[in-house]
């Protein structure tokens, strides 16, 4: 692979495709690289061509949006504007030095602040064995987030899965967790898994929602500030409600699992309802039997390539301008990445992203006007999103409900009290230290399940973990990433 | 670490001890550390002797209820290999001399190093065991010799920075300051590791210490005693004394009690550079996978980095400091601070106690660099 | 960028019986089904399908055991993330089944502790 193309975006979702027909559309040549078989993200995950799905449409939301992207993508692959690498697991994004003589000169055109260009780092196809270097002048990072999932006992039963996980796993391959299943935990996510659940043929015994009613009374007139916004959302809220009152789903709101139980794989959980200060109310407790539990607690952005580039972080989320650039020179991030708010915050994000990089790679200002539309939504959004994370919280005492026993780090399995006793009686008080006291969050997924379960046990704030390689990397591909020959270019493999 | 020693054996002398970190425990270099317990890598000199003290130490400390198994203490030897006739000859030599100086030193064959390393590569020209070295994992030792410290009546006061150090008006320590109020004392040990040259400009006085990074890969778990030994190339001795600030890395490879394979060994002088450096993890996976072919096909889960504290002639500063009365040192032990703490430690507490030291503390003497003298 | 809603509500099935399956649901027409075995056991899969996906069809829901407590482990994030669907597929171990696609043929092992055999 000798091409140089002009931006690489890291992630085919709702952000990344945005963004590569913004550019795209703008004359930048793209190479849109995406681990999954086809483009679309969690929020548009395809169903595998080779099932056959006449009507692919039935599990998934605003429809008519992606066949505009969908088919968008196809006239710029077809024109030769956008390259699209499927199943390439990025694991590292090397921002090079510039070039010997280059001037350091200011700018409209920051890319050229200095940066040599940069090469994505990618492993080839679910065996992750073989590597492929991408060469670009400016990166997109667009990696999405991930599922939070808060420990109980009994979570790591076989059949307890993440309700995005569920979700994927209908939409991609067709099947259901069991039979029976129960949705719990909190957040925007759990009606559309549980109406999905539903529709495809699961009896959905329970939807359990842990956000107090009230939440919303507080915040609604934040909720209510962003007219358009909200009645779109409202509108979708409703019509999942419709959806989930036809099957039949009971929802029980202001409610918590307990406790999952079975041998060898779930068999009911226990849930409760919760109290005012979000401990569970004595008494309440029942036992529903399921043989399937999709449960999560919110989301998290994935932000190992933009760290490991050095971009700033806010918080959890990568820092970026009204341009959606981080901090560093030639890198913009949009969607998840930047903070959880969903596919069409994602997508205007993106479009601006999009059109920025086009016009920085020709040195030129954006004009603010091309995005203005965009750039109102994502005010919006971003607005609606935070009073809607304030809503959606789970129980205040969650640790409280973590018996000494149950298993937190699924991975290495620490048990809570191993975390406890490192707090406690070793001295650690964040994060880190407790990880290389007890070994939670050492294993393979690299603390991404139990961090703020190990957080929230250690009594400190959620805070990012510094993980130089976004993916496990075999260390013969390591040994040669990124070697340069005589003349100082980077090989390809 | 040395913190965490030095408070352990200060409180078993029967003095009064006050713990201060600003951080948690082992929130430094320490957490960053592989926790080496060598004298495979050591020129006869102070630090082998240094070092050989401070292994018995360890194997003492260990052989306590409990401690072994908590801190992951393993007496695993190391292997030195030569890959070729020239540096297995420097080997032989530098070996020799350990022997002298008191190392058990076992030469192994070009023919018998799979019987000792099974998985390393074919044709290298042969190398040396040295059984006494051992393994603790380091952050869990630091935390049970601080839990061991306290046992002793040390208070821990973590999460507090020591903001300056207080003195009468003839110039004697008195005790530190930290936002949380002051802590009074007649003697501070000053055993801030990387960040001991800012106690000391905080005492009135100086101590060049700088940092030295490293970086280190952590694969995915293996069956145990995949890799048995902690295995180094012979130029590995040869990078640890250099004052180079360029990068340097030559292959350390060893296994872990958890599992993974831990790869080092990295050297560059680059300040506080957290930057991860794709170079750095390209040189030590390729050294690591020539040393052992069959880790090409293993993945590098994580890695991480720390910054050694590196002082100009590679000797730690131990001991009182003549210039500041009352203020002792206890830093600067470059990559070796795990291994060589428990002696450090077991030294202060007898200068703290002014009884006369196992070992000479000259060469250690705090204020060598200063040509002003006193 | 407001959302343009479809007329037809999407997750409406248009007869009036509710769908039993999923692939009733998207009125799949599937590439004929192939076998696999996991632990020698037949099993049917549909090409398209990750490992994970067949062995869910065939009522497995767990493939793997842990290193330390040996206990049962399958599907989680479902998305390549958690790592604890691991499972040896061909002899290759640590594949994570809810990535890798089913090929016909295939043989699935469960995977037990850290799936390095010595």
């Amino acid at each position: 692979m000798n091409e140089r193309p002009h931006l690489a975006v890291v992630g085919a979702g709702p952000a990344g495709l945005a963004a590569a027909l913004a550019a795209a559309g703008r004359g930048v040549r793209v190479t849109l690289i995406d681990s999954a078989a086809e483009a679309g993200g969690q929020f548009y995950r395809q169903t595998a061509a080779a099932l056959g799905a006449r009507r692919p449409q039935a599990l998934h939301h605003q429809w008519r949006t992606w066949e505009r992207l969908r088919d968008g993508l196809a006239v710029h692959i077809e024109a030769g504007r956008i390259t699209h690498l499927t199943d390439h697991h990025v694991w590292f994004v090397e921002r090079h030095d510039a070039p010997r003589g280059a001037d350091g000169a200011d700018g409209p055109g920051r890319v050229a602040d200095g940066a040599g260009g940069f090469t994505a780092h990618a492993l080839l196809g679910p065996e992750q064995e073989q590597p492929v270097a991408v060469r670009a002048d400016a990166v997109l990072l667009a990696t999405g987030g991930y599922e939070k999932v808060l420990p109980f006992p009994g979570w790591t039963l076989p059949g307890v899965v993440t309700a995005g996980g569920a979700q994927a796993m209908l939409k991609g391959g067709l099947v259901l967790p069991g039979r029976t299943a129960v949705v719990a935990g909190t957040g925007p996510l759990l009606m559309p898994v549980a109406a999905g659940l539903a529709a495809a043929g699961a009896k959905v015994a329970a939807l359990v929602e842990s956000a107090d009613p009230r939440a919303f009374v507080r915040h609604a007139r934040t909720l209510a500030a962003q007219p358009a916004t909200s009645a779109a959302k409202l509108a979708e809220g409703a019509q999942y409600a419709a959806e989930l009152a036809r099957h039949r789903v009971r929802t029980l709101v202001h409610h918590t699992v307990v406790a999952a139980h079975g041998s060898g794989r779930l068999e009911a959980v226990t849930v409760a309802a919760l109290d005012g200060d979000g401990r569970i109310r004595p008494g309440t407790e029942r036992r529903i039997p399921c043989d399937s539990l999709a449960v999560g607690h919110g989301m998290l952005p994935h932000t190992d390539l933009a760290q490991a580039l050095g971009c700033r972080l806010d918080g959890l989320n990568v820092a970026v301008d009204d341009e959606q650039r981080t901090d560093v020179p030639g890198v913009w991030a949009a969607g998840e990445t930047t903070g959880i708010g969903g596919a069409v915050l994602s997508m205007a994000e993106g479009r601006i992203a999009g059109l920025s990089i086009a016009a920085r790679l020709d040195s030129r200002t954006p004009d603010v006007r091309s995005y203005q539309a965009a750039a109102k939504a994502r005010t919006g959004l971003r607005e609606f999103f935070a009073a809607l994370e304030a809503v959606y919280a789970p129980p205040a005492h969650w640790t409280e409900q973590i018996t000494d026993d149950t298993v937190v780090c699924r991975c290495e399995e620490v048990p809570a009290s191993a975390i406890r006793e490192a707090v406690d009686e070793l001295g650690a008080g964040d994060v880190r230290t407790v990880k290389l006291l007890t070994r939670a969050g050492m294993g393979w997924c690299q603390g991404r399940m139990c961090g703020p379960a190990v957080a929230g046990l250690a009594g400190c704030a959620p805070e990012p973990s510094r993980r130089p390689f976004a993916r496990p990397v075999p260390l013969g591909v390591l040994a040669r990433a990124g070697e340069t020959d005589d003349q100082g270019n980077v090989t390809a493999y | 670490m040395v913190g965490a020693a030095s408070a352990l054996y200060a409180a078993r002398a029967g003095l009064d001890v006050v713990l201060v970190d600003r951080g948690p425990v082992a929130g430094g270099t320490t957490g960053a550390g592989e926790g080496n317990v060598l004298v495979s890598d050591k020129e006869p000199g102070p630090e082998l002797e240094l070092a050989l003290l401070s292994g018995r130490l360890w194997a003492d400390v260990a052989a306590e209820p409990g401690v072994a198994k908590a801190i992951e203490y393993e007496v695993k030897g190391g292997v030195v290999v030569a890959s070729g006739a020239a540096g297995l000859s420097a080997l032989e030599g530098l070996a020799g001399r350990q022997r002298t100086a008191g190392v058990e030193t076992v030469p192994v064959g070009p023919d018998e190093l799979h019987d000792v390393e099974p998985h390393l590569a074919k044709g290298l020209a042969g190398g040396v065991l040295y059984p006494q070295d051992a393994q603790v994992m380091p952050t869990l030792a630091a935390a049970h010799l601080v839990r061991l410290a306290r046992g002793a009546g040390t208070t821990l006061r973590t999460g507090r920075p020591v903001t300056e150090v207080l003195r009468t008006t003839d110039g004697a320590v008195r005790g530190v300051r930290t936002p949380q109020g002051d802590i009074h004392a007649p003697a501070v040990v000053n055993a801030a590791g990387t960040w001991g040259g800012e106690l000391a400009a905080l005492a009135g006085t100086s101590l060049p210490v700088l940092p030295r990074r490293g970086f280190v890969l952590v694969t995915e778990p293996l069956p145990p005693r995949t890799v048995r030994h902690k295995v180094y190339a012979a130029d590995y001795v040869a990078d640890v004394a250099s004052d180079s600030a360029a990068l340097q890395t030559s292959p350390v490879v060893e296994g872990t009690a958890a599992g993974p394979v831990l790869i080092g060994a990295s050297r560059e002088r680059v300040g506080f550079d957290r930057s991860f450096s794709l170079p750095v993890a390209r040189a030590l996976a390729a050294g690591a996978t020539r040393l052992f072919p069959f880790l090409s096909k293993v993945r590098a889960m994580r890695g991480y980095l720390g910054f050694r504290p590196y002082m100009p002639d590679h000797l730690p500063a131990i001991g009182p400091d003549a210039r500041v009365p009352g203020l002792f040192h206890a830093c600067g032990h470059e990559g070796a601070g795990i291994g060589l703490a428990t002696g450090t430690g077991h030294l202060i507490a007898q200068a703290l106690t002014e009884k006369t030291p196992d070992l000479d503390l000259t060469l250690f003497r705090p204020d060598r660099f200063s040509e002003e003298g006193v | 960028m407001t959302s343009r809603r479809s007329p037809l509500s999407p997750l409406t099935p248009q007869s009036p019986q509710s769908p039993q399956s999923p692939l009733e649901l998207v009125r799949a027409r599937p590439n004929p089904a192939f076998t696999v075995t996991f632990d020698d056991r037949e099993i049917t899969a549909l090409p398209g399908q990750t490992i994970a996906a067949a062995l869910w069809s065939a009522g497995i829901t767990s493939w793997r055991t842990t290193r330390e407590r040996g206990e049962p482990r399958g599907v989680f994030c479902g998305i390549g993330v958690c790592f604890d669907c691991l499972v040896t597929v061909n002899g290759q171990a640590n594949q994570r089944a809810c990535l890798v696609r089913a090929e016909a043929g295939d043989v699935i092992r469960t995977q037990e502790g850290n799936g390095h055999h010595e």
